[in-house]
Formats: structure tokens, C-alpha cells, sequence
């Protein structure tokens, strides 16, 4: 029991990593500026990198090879919050996203470095200090941009509204989570949520967007289950388009 | 019987990084272990960031720099139980970074916010009339900054606590 609460954990967070890894690479050739292709790319190699250390804790833990997990199977076998998975859509969208979801994630990270689970603690410790740069970005482009023009803050606020219901989506509990939190592997979704509320508002005070009204905001779940809105299967399909080809391929 | 480690810590010091040609993998602190048993030897490694690309390269370097070396039984194990940070590299590294044209990342003693980075000292004229372009830049480990004094670009090893 204690080890499957522990694998559902780790699946979790794996997935999410691979997943908008695999959607911020997507910008790679076609970022608005030559420095938001490389911030992306960058955050991409991060991401995916970060996803193979988790998959390789679950191979310890008697799992499949992180490329068979990450590239063998369907889209209902996948743990990751919808929001990751969804199209980058505009820049507004894609900047909104990678907010909303690394301040989740910087947090996430800083509370896992005291799991009781050595492994993992002394991965999130390594995480931890590389997500700075990414919450760093983040916040320095959503303040400018949230304060520019009307286009700017139109954009950003319109992309916001959209994901919000997908961002509270991260921290659909887990069946496991009492477990989770007894063993100590994890302070829990719901002291996570708390954390992140705080920053996100912190943050948003300082530009011109609205401040949210969290009640009025319904929280989509359903990724953690398995269940994905159309746009993962076709994300998994090109990804994993060369392993199935050939997965002996070296490149 | 555990041998003595030197001679294999100076073999390892050979080895460069491949992105920074003038930083050896043991300047750079990601070698954390090596153990000797006569021909046996077993290396603990760990990475920058976690997403580096070059860790295997790395890895494979150390073993053949090794086998080269009259080792015949080498084992590499890349392990996260000492992680890396960017007080882990030495001062000579340091030196050879900024000789290199790449700011060296201040002592995490300093980095105290990440705002710190927006007045990075210039390894070219040492004042740090300097902006924060980009916290990312051609490698994983290297932000981008630009030099009001100089009028040029130049690239930082990042710190991580």
C-alpha cells in the first residue's frame, strides 16, 4: 500500500514534467523573440531531463525503463494534469501556463526535499534550485507584460481565465493521499494549493490583471485519473514516433 | 584493500567538461566518490542539472580516461545523494571560467535573492554595470547578460544552491 501511494506520486509528477516538457519544446524555431525560443527550449531540456530522474526512482521501485514508461503508453495510462497537456496555443497562453503551473511546481519541489522518502528528497533538493530560474522567468514576464498595453494585459487576462479552472486541476487529490501524507512522502495536495494561492495572488498584485475570486473558479480534474481531454493522445503519437519506429534507435 | 585514491583523482582531473574545455570534471564538483580495490574502480558522479545533456558523455570519458590508464574493472554510478551546487566548483575552476570569458557564478552565500543576477560582474572589465538579459542561454547551466561598461553580451555559469 505504502509503495503504490508512493509510485502514484511519483507518476504524477513524472508526467507532468515529460509532458509540458514535451509542449515547451514545441516553441523551439518559433518564439516571439530569439530569447523566449532559448527560455523554453531550455526549460524543455529541463523538464524532460527532470521527468527521466523520476522515471529512473521508479524503475528502482521495480517499474518498467523510463522510455518504455514514457513512450509505451496511452494517453488514459498517463497521470498529468490537464493543463499541461493542452496546446501551447499564443505565446499569451503558453507564458500564462508556465506561470501558473512552475509556481505550483517551485513549491511542490521545496516541500518534497523533506520527504521521507531519501531518494526523492535528495532529487527535489537538485530541482528545487534549477525551478528558481524558471519561476524567475515567469514572474519577470508577467509582471512586464501584465503592466504594458491594453493588448498585452487583454491577452494575458483572457489567457488566465482560461486556465485557471485547468491550474487548480494540479492538485486534484489523490486516492492515496491520506497515505501520502501519513508516511510523510508528501505535505499533500490541499497544503500545496494553499502555498500556491498566496504566491499567485502575491504576484498578480503587482500587475494590472484582476485579482482572482478563487470560489467563483471550478477546478477541472480528471488528468490524475487518467483521463485527458483529445489533445494528449496526439502529443504521445509524435513523441514517441521514433521509439516505435525503431527503439533501438541511438540519437 | 582501499588503495590510495590520488593518482585516480589526478587522471580524472584530465578529463574536461565538453560544453567548458577548460574546466576538468573535478574542478567543475561533480565527481563526488572514487574508491580503489587494485584494479577495481568505482566512481560516484553527479550532474549539474538534472536535464544535462553532456552527463553521459561525461560518464563515458571517465570510464575510458580510466581503462586507458591500467584499470581494467571501472564502474560509473550517477547518484544525486551529494547533490550538486555551484559552491562545488573550485576556485582554479573559477579562475579558468572567467579566463574563459564566462562569469563564474558568485558564492551561494551571496545569492541570496534571485534578483542578484540582474547586476552580474563582468568577467571582461570586473564592474557590474550589467543587466540580466535571459536566465537561460546556449547551455542549461549559462545565463545571458549584457555589459553597459563594455557595450557586449557576455555569459554567466549560473549558481545553484
Amino acid at each position: 500500500m505504502k509503495e503504490v501511494a508512493l509510485k502514484e506520486l511519483l507518476y504524477k509528477i513524472a508526467d507532468d514534467q515529460l509532458i509540458l516538457g514535451h509542449r515547451n519544446s514545441e516553441w523551439t524555431g518559433f518564439g516571439p523573440l530569439l530569447e523566449e525560443d532559448i527560455a523554453f527550449s531550455s526549460m524543455a531540456q529541463d523538464k524532460v531531463g527532470q521527468s527521466y530522474a523520476l522515471y529512473q526512482l521508479l524503475n528502482q521501485l521495480g517499474e518498467q525503463e523510463p522510455d518504455t514508461v514514457a513512450f509505451m503508453r496511452n494517453a488514459q495510462q498517463f497521470h498529468n494534469c490537464q493543463l499541461v497537456e493542452l496546446p501551447n496555443g499564443e505565446y499569451d497562453f503558453s507564458l500564462i501556463r508556465h506561470f501558473l503551473f512552475d509556481t505550483a511546481e517551485a513549491i511542490r519541489f521545496d516541500l518534497l526535499s523533506q520527504s521521507s522518502y531519501q531518494p526523492l528528497a535528495d532529487l527535489a533538493k537538485k530541482i528545487k534550485g534549477e525551478l528558481q530560474y524558471h519561476t524567475l522567468h515567469a514572474n519577470t514576464l508577467i509582471k512586464k507584460l501584465g503592466s504594458a498595453t491594453p493588448e498585452s494585459i487583454g491577452r494575458l487576462q483572457n489567457s488566465l481565465d482560461i486556465a485557471l479552472p485547468y491550474a487548480l486541476g494540479i492538485f486534484e487529490p489523490s486516492p492515496f493521499e491520506s497515505s501520502i501524507i501519513a508516511e510523510g512522502f508528501f505535505a499533500g495536495e490541499a497544503e500545496l494549493q494553499k502555498q500556491w494561492i498566496l504566491k499567485v495572488d502575491a504576484l498578480l498584485a503587482q500587475t494590472q490583471l484582476k485579482p482572482i475570486s478563487w470560489p467563483t473558479v471550478k477546478a477541472i480534474y480528471g488528468g490524475r485519473n487518467g483521463q485527458h481531454t483529445e489533445h494528449l493522445q496526439p502529443l504521445l503519437d509524435e513523441m514517441s514516433e521514433v521509439f516505435k519506429i525503431d527503439p533501438t534507435a541511438e540519437w | 584493500m582501499e588503495a590510495n585514491t590520488d593518482q585516480i583523482w589526478k587522471l580524472l582531473d584530465e578529463v574536461k567538461d565538453p560544453e567548458i574545455p577548460v574546466l576538468s570534471l573535478v574542478d567543475l564538483g561533480v565527481i563526488t566518490h572514487v574508491e580503489q580495490n587494485n584494479e577495481n574502480v568505482r566512481v560516484e558522479m553527479t550532474p549539474t542539472f538534472v536535464g544535462c545533456p553532456a552527463l553521459d558523455y561525461m560518464k563515458q570519458e571517465v570510464i575510458e580516461k580510466l581503462l586507458n590508464n591500467g584499470y581494467t574493472n571501472v564502474e560509473v554510478n550517477i547518484s544525486f545523494s551529494t547533490p550538486w551546487n555551484s559552491d562545488k566548483i573550485s576556485e582554479k575552476g573559477k579562475k579558468a571560467l572567467q579566463q574563459f570569458g564566462l562569469a563564474p557564478p558568485m558564492p551561494n552565500s551571496l545569492f541570496t535573492d534571485i534578483s542578484v543576477l540582474e547586476h552580474v560582474i563582468c568577467p571582461r572589465c570586473n564592474t557590474n554595470n550589467t543587466e540580466l538579459k535571459n536566465p537561460f542561454g546556449p547551455t542549461l547551466c549559462r545565463s545571458i547578460h549584457y555589459c553597459h561598461t563594455c557595450k557586449e553580451a557576455f555569459e554567466q555559469f549560473k549558481p545553484i544552491q
